[in-house]
């Protein structure tokens, strides 16, 4: 079947994007809108002495401004993060309260204070200013370290110290004991810059209430619009389940942003319901920097020691991850359960020991951003290994390779346990493409250029497809992680698959179509994806940590073997043979060895007519299932980075970016190297130019693209994509989970590629020109001081 | 966006008559920072003038030296631009590419296309914003700026960040100067935004005399660089930059570098300039 798994079908979502005919949140309009601004505070942490809403309210087409107290006299409960986690001494986490709108204080530059309702978005933004706050300043704190310290300025009251939680992983003496035993120690003091997630459609939600059915309906930007009804329903009261629907439409990219509920969401929910019409409100980008979550953030100290013979014998890790002024959805489980479980790396060690303190700040709450912890850790482990061999005078791919997994089952001891892998594959794989052996000769080729080339390895291993229910239960999750679908035979023959999963971009309506074109031997135009609607699908966890596949497409391989079952039930009732010997190929439901046989759609209408049905079976044929995952799946690869510098302005350019990726199996290669590519340009730009950076003040200096250097196609390289992959055990399908591994791999490849080239093992991300060229002045005055 | 009157004329005069009248009246002149500006409310003003639609403002004329009927570009034509000649305009003009091509190089890298085809050295000039590029070549070239009203020497012109010598009711008509012997432009542009980090004009006039102009580097705007100047008349080259002692003084250290990096991108522009 050419359409099926391993085909490189074009997507089938493209003619919409392409051609302006998408259809996202801000494209749709209710009768009778009103448009919402919010007052934000100008800053980063004081105390609202008042609020004045009264020439804004006199203001002709002004329809309401409504504040925090009023909303929490409504009942709307505060904004949770959902991951308990628990600290070394047993204690819970000290979660502070964020409501929707600021009461009494407000802790960020951009914090909500009130929201404004008004005919148009012009002048809810005019009436937004006419709004008087009058705010007592209060010191701020903007950095993780500095929020520990003592004399700090305090964030929250019940969280003494701004300490959020102070948790441990791992066994700490015979780290320690490994440590002092080590032949070779190599200690680093290595940041992970905080990131911006810059999704191309901004976020935006429209609400409407109607009063006659006491009922809600929420169009907007998510990548999960079930947990989001969870949420608003369960946590924040706005309605029970059934009364509230949210709609998820087309969606422009979310790199986890658009994960969690905000307060904008839950206060246009609550206004519409207030003023009786509905609200929209469509961030604009430089809102997006001030509200959006932001990503990474690591403050980290870490120490890995080897043996005489290169052998790891202990890695401990330090970790201050600044979580921002509240807790966001996910925010505790990101710098713990998704990073230090993956501190092992690719490498076989016996003692790991990570201890992170979980700290607030006036800042942009921090929450998952794309690889969410695991980059943090690949990062750091990667970096370590790198710096290592070179302290130790040894090849860093041997001292890898020395290091390496080579058994499956493996048993960290971090938690997780990896399936399988082979690492030497893609290690060997990598090399040969980026001709590792042509390097000597193109350093000294790029030399005679005045120039100063690097090579850099990242040998990153990840965990996705997020996990067991029971597993993340344990660890203090308050959802299970499986998902659901639903196959839906027509009477004619099509199908439609509805999935708890979501597509922002990922291409779900092509790939999912592929696997039910492959088990059906249908065409994929037949078949078409429902997602992203409570009350059209059943429930779903939504979309991220790279799980569509493993997870969501699992949920759908079991509903279609309930449809195979039921369909081979049929034929033979009807065919007049054993279902045993029914098989399903070309369009038709035959008698294998025999002419006998009905077309696929023959069998869909005797479901749907019951004239001729096996005795005692239902009629129809739809088959819905819940997959619940036995374990995480671990992608891994290779990432090897060549970088030319120029000495004399810091400018850094990627020559050559080699990737050779694990995913097992791979349903369209088209778009998983798409997903690679965009991996690594989210990689490249956290590496070399992205960077969120605040003042003393708490404002953020980099709050728009004059300052915040995103990504673009000529500072990327063309990549060159491989895979190796071995099969995952862990799911039907064999796999492993490919949205995020390019941004995982790839940053330590760049950052060792530089280091490198400039012979200073000192630099931090991002290393743009001028960090670049400081670096290499460093290394200048010390030759000069020598 | 505040709302605003919108006003689109066919001459600069009458834009000067809308000028004298409103209270607070903006010439629209490409908009690529006004436009910007308003959209994020920083500005609001009571009108806007559109001059893209104004007779004689657009074009560059060059009046040539031609020996034997073949144009002569060793400097000395004098070249005009119409204040609201874009910067594609600029960049993809033949005859200025004949008699000084870095000035087409130049106008070719601002920004990115769509910035290049709206942009004009007029709004450039009007605004001088401490990282454009064409206030230091204007500067570097000892250039005319003529306006409604006066004709002003760049010199006096250009009066430090977002500062110029313009007065109320004066609009920009047009930029004109004599093409130099030698010249070019270095440029280190803003990772983010990709102005100038630091821009470093060179020009030699037919006389011998090296004017040098750095743009995006120094605190407050546009600046001559009196070193650069003494010894690239005294010598021509790469080499005599190496020599000059580049002070971090006055420059500008922000997120995406300090002064003594923009002091040494100076150093580096200004050979690059020479290339």
């Amino acid at each position: 079947m050419s359409e099926g798994i391993g085909a490189r079908v074009l997507r089938k979502e493209d003619k919409r994007f392409i051609t302006g005919k998408g259809r996202y949140t801000d494209d749709i309009i209710e009768a009778n809108q009103a448009y919402a601004a919010f007052v934000r505070s100008p800053h980063a942490h004081a105390r609202i002495v008042s609020v004045d809403a009264s020439a804004a309210l006199a203001m002709e087409g002004v329809e309401t401004v409504l504040m925090g107290p009023e909303l929490v006299a409504d009942g709307i409960g505060n904004i949770i993060c959902g991951w308990g986690v628990t600290s070394k001494d047993g204690s819970p986490m000290n979660m502070g309260a964020w409501s929707a709108l600021a009461t009494e204080k407000v802790r960020y530059v951009g914090d909500a204070v009130a929201i404004v309702v008004a005919d148009s978005k012009a002048l809810a933004k005019s009436a937004a200013e006419a709004v008087v706050v009058e705010y007592e300043e209060l010191p701020v704190v903007v950095g993780s370290v500095e929020a520990l310290a003592e004399g700090a300025p305090q964030l929250h009251e019940n969280a003494p110290g701004n300490l959020i939680f102070d948790w441990e992983i791992g066994d700490l003496a015979p780290t320690d004991a490994a440590l002092a035993s080590a032949a070779h120690v190599t200690e680093m003091d290595i940041t992970n810059n905080r990131l911006a997630p810059n999704p191309m459609e901004p976020r935006s939600a429209i609400a409407t209430f109607n009063e006659a059915e006491d009922h809600y309906t929420l169009y907007t930007t998510s990548q999960n619009p079930h947990v989001a009804r969870l949420v608003l329903s369960a946590f924040y009261n706005v309605a029970p389940e059934h009364k509230l629907r949210v709609i998820a439409p087309d969606v422009g990219g979310g790199f986890g942003s658009k994960i969690y509920i905000y307060p904008e969401e839950i206060a246009c929910l609550w206004a519409a319901m207030k003023c009786g019409r509905s609200v929209k409100w469509t961030s604009d980008r430089t809102e997006a920097f001030l509200t959006d979550a932001h990503g990474r953030d690591h403050v980290s100290t870490a120490k890995i020691g080897f043996d005489k013979d290169g052998k790891i014998v202990g890695l401990k890790v330090n970790t201050k991850a600044n979580l921002g002024a509240y807790m966001s959805l996910f925010s505790s489980a990101v710098p713990t359960y998704l990073y230090a479980t993956l501190l092992s790396g690719q490498y076989d060690i016996a003692n790991i020991y990570c201890d992170v303190q979980a700290v607030y700040t006036n800042t942009v709450p921090v929450d998952a951003y794309r690889g969410a912890g695991r980059p943090e850790a690949c990062y750091l482990i990667e970096r370590l290994m790198e710096t290592a061999a070179r302290e130790m005078g040894v090849d860093p791919a041997a001292l890898r390779a020395k290091n390496f997994v080579k058994s499956f089952p493996h048993q960290t001891p971090v938690i997780m346990a990896y399936d399988s892998g082979d690492f030497d594959a893609n290690l060997k794989q990598a090399q040969e493409a980026a001709d590792v052996a042509g390097f000597a000769a193109r350093k000294a080729e790029a030399a005679s250029r005045g120039k100063l080339r690097g090579l850099g390895y990242s040998n990153y291993i990840e965990a996705c497809g997020i996990a067991p229910s029971a597993a993340v239960g344990s660890l203090g999750a308050g959802v299970g992680l499986w998902e659901s679908a639903e196959v839906r035979v027509n009477p004619v023959g099509t199908i439609e698959i509805l999935t708890g999963s979501h597509s922002h971009g990922q291409g779900h309506e092509t790939t999912f179509a592929q696997i039910v074109a492959e088990r059906f031997d249908l065409p994929t135009e037949n078949i078409q994806i429902v997602h992203g609607d409570t009350d059209k699908v059943q429930f779903g966890m939504g979309t991220y940590g790279s799980r569509s596949g493993a997870v969501g497409m699992s949920a759908i391989v079991k509903a279609m073997d309930k449809v195979e079952a039921k369909v081979k039930k049929i034929a033979a009732h009807v065919l007049e043979a054993g279902e045993d010997d029914i098989v399903i190929e070309g369009g038709a439901v035959k008698v294998a060895g025999t002419d006998k046989q009905m077309l696929w759609h023959e069998v869909g209408l005797a479901a749907y007519t019951a004239h001729n049905i096996p005795e005692g079976m239902e009629p129809g044929l739809k088959e819905s299932a819940f997959y619940d995952p036995t374990n995480f799946t671990f992608p891994a690869g290779c990432y090897i980075c060549e970088v030319e510098v120029d000495p004399e302005t810091g400018v850094t350019e990627v020559v050559q970016f080699v990737a050779s990726d694990d995913f097992g199996t791979i349903i369209n290669p088209m778009i998983v190297e798409g997903q690679v590519h965009g991996g690594i340009a989210q990689g490249i730009g956290q590496a070399m130019l992205e960077n969120v950076v605040y003042d003393e003040m708490g404002q953020q200096l980099s709050a728009s693209y004059m300052d915040y250097t995103m990504p673009r196609a000529d500072d990327l390289p063309n990549y060159s994509v491989h895979h190796a992959s071995t099969v995952c055990p862990g799911n039907p399908l064999g796999m492993k989970g490919c949205g995020e591994a390019g941004a995982i791999g790839s940053p330590p490849a760049v950052i060792n590629a530089i280091t490198d080239a400039i012979g200073n093992n000192n630099l931090a991300m991002p290393a743009t020109p001028a960090a670049v060229w400081a670096a290499l002045q460093d290394v200048q005055s010390k030759i000069a001081a020598e | 966006m505040y709302e605003t009157n919108f006003h689109s004329v066919s001459s600069p005069q009458e834009a000067e008559a809308i000028l004298a009248t409103a209270t607070d009246a903006k010439i629209l002149a490409g908009g690529q920072t006004l436009i910007p500006t308003m959209k994020q409310r920083l500005a609001a003003p009571s009108d806007v003038i559109d001059l893209s639609r104004a007779e004689g403002l657009r074009g560059v004329t060059i009046t040539k030296r031609k020996v034997m009927g073949v144009i002569k570009a060793d400097g000395g034509e004098t070249v005009t631009i119409g204040a609201m000649t874009t910067h594609a305009e600029v960049a993809a003009n033949a005859e200025l590419a004949e008699v000084f091509p870095a000035m087409c190089r130049l106008a070719g890298n601002i920004g990115d296309p769509a910035v290049r085809h709206r942009g004009t050295i007029g709004g450039s000039v009007a605004n001088n914003d401490p990282a454009a590029d064409y206030p230091a070549a204007l500067l570097a070239l000892a250039a005319t700026i003529h306006t409604n009203k006066r004709e002003i020497a760049a010199s006096d012109y250009f009066q430090g960040m977002f500062e110029t010598a313009l007065q109320e009711g004066e609009i920009i008509t047009a930029v004109s100067f004599q093409a130099p012997a030698a010249g070019g432009y270095g440029k280190f542009p803003n990772p983010a935004s990709r102005y100038a980090m630091a821009g470093v004009f060179v020009a030699r006039s037919k006389d011998g005399a090296v004017r040098v102009a750095v743009t995006g580097a120094g605190e407050n705007g546009v600046f001559r660089h009196a070193g650069l100047e003494a010894a690239l008349t005294a010598d021509y080259s790469a080499n005599a930059v190496d020599g000059v002692e580049v002070s971090a003084e006055g420059l500008m250290s922000d997120l995406h570098g300090t002064a003594a990096y923009r002091a040494n991108l100076i150093k580096v522009m200004a050979k690059r300039a020479l290339a």
